[in-house]
């Protein structure tokens, strides 16, 4: 040995290599870390360059106003974006009808009634549900639900909404579910049993106490299946159908706005034309309407939270 | 003494614990009708692969006949696919969280950073399909190759790992940070022996779920123009490729009911790679959970 810890120090101190890491690797961290706002920034520039060449060639106007979507016209084109938005609405709507009561009666019996071996088994299958991807559930409503629908309502055709609708649901009811049970979970111990004492049912606790305390927490939970909704893809694609509709008609063939897309990117429209730069309005469009959700989910959780 | 009416309340009572039964029967009826609806799920797409599934559905390549058609250029493609998701979206992820949680300062630029990853984490995969047709495959060329998929896929998951590898590093104990500091551990020797080692269980949980996540996507893929029948194996990260649930989609989409079953036994590989998968994300989370 026969070193001071002095000495030690000052050798220590005198490594340079060491020194240059301890400073370099902030700087190279930060760099990794700006890459997710890169992806952003790519994302945001990608629609709104090609969305702009887009609109060079068809008016904007058209776009925004017109309630014809008719891209594969051989005389004219139409590109309405309408039609598809009332597709993806369709859906969206069936799908919130079928998830928001299941998710959030769901999330009150765990969070309330539910003991806690209930508990340890219904959470883990909920997460296995959030996890089976798009694909199965698109497979499972086009061969599975879509059929036992038509026997029930033989007006129902192969390609309608229904059918989706309800697989989107059955898909974000986990979502609606645990992030709701998670907002009333955190409602303090004492509150609850504060009413419980007082002589309320555990229905009055959970429905006079609870869920307005969790409300900020339930509404956004609401918020973000919708944006998961608007968003889905293959659901969509494999049980809706390819027709753009402007209308009211649940029973038909509609198409969506990621439908589209997906139509588009399958087939062989030539990288330059119309259509190409199409598919980038459309992502664009859809773009915006879940990035709106997310705000909104963001800002509803902020604003109504109840500070315990 | 009248001042309580037993009988009214007695009534009251009677009718709010009535209520309270019914609410408790139908809250539990929406729970009973989730598990229901994963149980007749995974029933239906068992019952209608498993005549599909053998050795030879692994082993042959797509064809235009049913009874022929096989899953092995999917299987090698998603594989390949991984091989590239994996070290790309755990360095980029794991990266930024050890900036964010031990290294960023609080102000402006940071708070930007981590309001961008939750939004981030909410677009469409559809539209992350967009963002890598025009960057990767287009403007640098990637074209079609397992190498453009790969990197969008790694940005799709890209926020879930960073999120899941925050979680874990916040976890670790202030006194083990402290304990290195005092022994004159520099800051990133502390990163790297001490608070890695011990966050890892928690990053990969997180990361293997990510990745599970990136198995099973389809929209990008289609974007990016991934094709469906491939008769030959990749053999390098510049080929073209196919992947699971793009054969899965193929099949599902053709008229022919022999494809349906085809679809099925497709769809439990998927399910079954993702079921490997989970079980190892678990067994690391139980065998390495240290609750300190």
């Amino acid at each position: 040995m026969g070193q001071s810890v002095q000495e030690m120090i000052a050798q220590s101190k005198g490594k340079k290599n060491k020194q240059f890491i301890e400073k370099i690797i902030p700087v190279i961290l930060f760099l990794i870390a700006s890459v997710s706002v890169l992806t952003t920034i790519g994302i945001v520039l990608t629609l709104v360059f090609e969305t702009v060449t887009f609109f060079t060639r068809v008016p904007i106007t058209d776009f925004l106003f017109g309630t014809t979507w008719m891209p594969f016209s051989n005389k004219e084109q139409l590109f309405g974006i309408w039609p598809l938005i009332a597709g993806t609405l369709k859906v969206t709507m069936i799908a919130i009808v079928v998830a928001v009561p299941i998710g959030i009666s769901a999330a009150i019996y765990l969070s309330e009634y539910a003991s806690e071996t209930v508990r340890r088994i219904v959470k883990p299958v909920l997460e296995v549900l959030a996890g089976i991807p798009t694909i199965v559930y698109g497979f499972f409503a086009l061969t599975f639900v879509t059929p036992l629908l038509q026997s029930f309502f033989p007006e129902i055709k192969i390609f309608n909404a229904i059918s989706p609708g309800i697989v989107v649901g059955i898909m974000i009811i986990p979502m609606i579910a645990s992030l709701s049970e998670d907002a009333m979970s955190s409602v303090p111990k004492s509150i609850r049993d504060g009413a419980l004492a007082m002589g309320s049912t555990r229905f009055e606790v959970a429905w006079k106490i609870i869920v307005p305390a969790a409300i900020s927490g339930i509404i956004a939970s609401v918020v973000l299946a919708i944006s998961r909704a608007i968003g889905e893809t293959m659901i969509v694609s494999l049980a809706a159908g390819s027709t753009p509709r402007f209308d009211g008609d649940f029973t038909g063939s509609i198409q969506t706005m990621t439908a589209y897309i997906v139509q588009v990117s399958k087939g062989d429209a030539g990288y330059g034309t119309t259509i190409y730069y199409s598919i980038y309005a459309v992502g664009f469009t859809l773009f915006l309407f879940t990035m709106a959700m997310n705000l909104l989910a963001g800002y509803v959780s902020k604003r109504f939270r109840e500070e315990y | 003494m009248k001042y309580i009416e037993q009988e009214i309340v007695l009534k009251k009572m009677n009718v709010r614990n009535l209520i309270n039964s019914l609410f408790k029967g139908i809250f539990l009826m929406a729970v009973v009708i989730t598990l229901l609806a994963l149980l007749i799920l995974l029933y239906r797409i068992g019952s209608q692969g498993y005549t599909h599934l053998s050795m030879d559905f692994l082993t042959n390549f797509a064809s235009r006949f049913p009874a022929q058609a096989g899953i092995k250029a999917a299987l090698v493609g998603s594989l390949w696919l991984m091989a590239i998701v994996a070290p790309t979206s755990l360095i980029l992820g794991v990266g930024s969280a050890i900036y964010l949680e031990e290294y960023a300062k609080k102000n402006k630029i940071t708070d930007f950073i981590r309001v961008n990853i939750s939004n981030l984490a909410g677009v469409p995969s559809i539209v992350f399909g967009l963002l890598g047709l025009t960057i990767f495959v287009r403007a640098l060329s990637l074209g079609t190759s397992i190498l453009a998929a790969g990197f969008t896929m790694s940005l799709l998951i890209l926020p879930v790992i960073i999120v899941a590898s925050q979680e874990a590093i916040r976890s670790v104990p202030g006194e083990l940070r402290d304990a290195s500091y005092g022994m004159g551990a520099t800051k990133w020797q502390t990163i790297l022996k001490i608070i890695l080692p011990a966050a890892i269980p928690g990053i990969l949980t997180g990361a293997i779920l990510a990745l599970s996540r990136a198995i099973g996507e389809t929209a990008p893929l289609i974007v990016i123009g991934v094709p469906i029948i491939i008769q030959f194996l990749p053999s390098g990260v510049m080929d073209t490729f196919t992947a699971l649930p793009m054969q899965i989609y193929d099949w599902s989409s053709r008229p022919q009911q022999e494809f349906q079953a085809v679809a099925a036994a497709g769809i439990i590989v998927l399910m079954a790679v993702l079921l490997f998968m989970n079980s190892i994300a678990v067994l690391i989370r139980n065998k390495y959970h240290k609750r300190y």
